[in-house]
């Protein structure tokens, strides 16, 4: 893992990755991934997007180490994927902050080996980046949604975590806390140089957040297209180069649909 | 606790003089048709409220009315004590190891329907008429109500709770101690509550047979020794006044900051 030249090489590598579920009868297995090849490099805001039920978050779950994959190499950081690990933290959609503990203990979990004055210092730090100040006692139930999800990311951050897995982070909070959640999102990643890759079924929020779409097909899935976003940011949503990339993968997804219906 | 005031007080409080004077209406129109009945029946074995208060002052007098609930609390107190550091982590471990779980619920589910009035001739037998016979009952009683909630809690335990801790590198006792229990802590406090209210109704019945002394003894030697009903209704009026007040006792457990997530917004 201190490798030098881990530098260069991929943070994530998904090379021809086969999964299947068993289904309801044993000679019946639901196919859900098939032949998924991706990388992420180190650094890099990675979206996955696909229609729902397609197997995005069951690509996220693999690389993870929440899931074995049933064919393939998911390597993490140079060295398989053999379970979760602290150094690579996933953001969960339904939440995963303990309710009973307060907002700085939470932050503060993943740092239990490390001395009380440290502790209390990067708790305090990621409090204060993730605009939490005035809350460090209160209780997750005492706290909004967006809220919640930002004790989360700052839970990930504060314990170091390398890299982040974001499953639908923002799916359940309002369209406004999502657009602001969005832009902090991107002002602390690109203040921890952490490395993201972020499921979502929201297009738009791909084409705001990722320096990179991959696009996957329905079941059985499989990335579809890889599409590149070179735009500054903060990114303007209605610069033609915006629009262009959103309705690009609008296309792609359609096709998709178009070809599946014409199959079926 | 007392340096953040809770927020439901503030509504609590307009609702209270509502909320104290229904329920003393309530209390003074039953006690007045209890007297009534009394009067126009012309029994003189069934005791009005007043000869109540006077069996309740007679026995305060004679130094029985404080031994006996003393003696009851004791026994339940050791017979509910036992059922939680029984049940806690016995339901704790059934709820997370599915073979512990598979070999073991079935006879739980088998022995849980027993009602523990059944095994007072076995606590008699194996007991004796000793405190340890109502205590065995009284932890009968409570044991599996306990068990059942704890492992039920660590069953519907939110995955994500799990995962998370899992993520961030927890394992065994760590895991427990840290994610399991405190998850589970909710629904294991209403277990407990319910225990503690078993105990209650168990301890009294177990009295009646199984000693001489307590609540329970009180109403059965009350009423076999000449037929002393105001002694009766004054020992059934200690029994419910009494379970009240424990009832309220195990209520201010869900308060706590660390245990009021889970019982949602009350």
């Amino acid at each position: 893992m201190d490798n030098a030249d881990m530098e260069n090489s991929p943070v994530i590598s998904v090379r021809d990755t086969w999964m299947s579920f068993p289904g309801k009868t044993a000679d019946q297995p639901v196919h859900v991934l098939e032949r998924v090849n991706c990388e992420v490099q180190p650094g890099e805001f990675v979206c996955l997007v696909g229609p729902s039920g397609c197997g995005k978050s069951t690509l996220l779950n693999i690389v993870g180490g929440f899931l074995n994959e049933t064919r393939g190499e998911v390597r993490v950081e140079g060295a398989p994927v053999s379970g979760p690990d602290p150094a690579r933290i996933f953001v969960f959609q339904e939440n995963g902050v303990f309710p009973w503990l307060t907002v700085e203990q939470n932050i503060g979990f993943g740092l239990l080996g490390r001395p009380a004055a440290e502790r209390a210092e990067r708790v305090a730090h990621y409090i204060q980046m993730v605009s939490l100040t005035g809350f460090e006692k209160s209780y997750p139930r005492e706290l909004s949604g967006g809220m919640r999800q930002r004790v989360e990311i700052a839970r990930a951050l504060a314990a170091d975590a390398r890299v982040l897995y974001m499953d639908e982070p923002f799916g359940a909070l309002d369209f406004l806390t999502r657009l602001k959640m969005r832009a902090d999102l991107i002002r602390i990643w690109q203040a921890e140089k952490k490395t993201i890759l972020f499921v979502t079924h929201d297009i738009e929020e791909a084409v705001q957040l990722a320096d990179r779409v991959l696009v996957m097909t329905k079941r059985p899935a499989t990335i579809a297209e890889e599409v590149r976003i070179d735009l500054p940011r903060p990114r303007d949503l209605d610069s033609p180069g915006y629009l262009e990339a959103r309705d690009h993968i609008f296309s792609i997804m359609g096709i998709d649909a178009r070809g599946g219906g014409a199959t079926a | 606790m007392s340096d953040r005031p809770p927020p439901a007080l503030s509504r609590q409080s307009r609702f209270s003089i509502a909320q104290i004077l229904l329920p003393v209406m309530v209390g003074c129109i039953f006690v007045g048709a209890w007297h009534a009945a009394v009067k126009a029946s012309g029994s003189d074995i069934f005791p009005t409220p007043w000869q109540v208060c006077l069996g309740l002052g007679e026995l305060a007098q004679q130094g029985l009315l404080l031994k006996y609930i003393v003696a009851s609390l004791f026994r339940v107190s050791w017979g509910f004590g036992l059922a939680v550091l029984v049940g806690v982590p016995l339901g704790l471990v059934l709820g997370w190891f599915k073979l512990a779980f598979t070999a073991l619920n079935p006879f739980i589910q088998i022995l849980r329907p027993i009602s523990p009035i059944a095994w007072i001739p076995v606590a008699i037998l194996w007991f004796g008429v000793k405190d340890s016979a109502p205590i065995f009952l009284i932890f009968l009683a409570s044991v599996f109500p306990i068990t059942v909630s704890a492992m039920a809690a660590v069953q519907n335990m939110q995955q994500v709770y799990l995962r998370a801790a899992q993520n961030f590198g927890l394992s065994g006792l760590l895991l427990f101690r840290r994610v399991i229990l405190p998850a589970a802590l909710p629904q294991i406090i209403t277990g407990i509550r319910i225990a503690l209210g078993v105990a209650w109704l168990v301890v009294v019945a177990a009295e009646m047979i199984a000693v001489n002394s307590g609540l329970g003894y009180l109403i059965i030697d009350a009423r076999n020794a000449g037929k002393r009903y105001d002694l009766v209704v004054a020992g059934m009026v200690m029994i419910g006044l009494i379970g009240l007040v424990l009832d309220l006792v195990v209520r201010r457990l869900e308060k706590f900051d660390e245990v009021r997530w889970g019982y949602g917004q009350r």
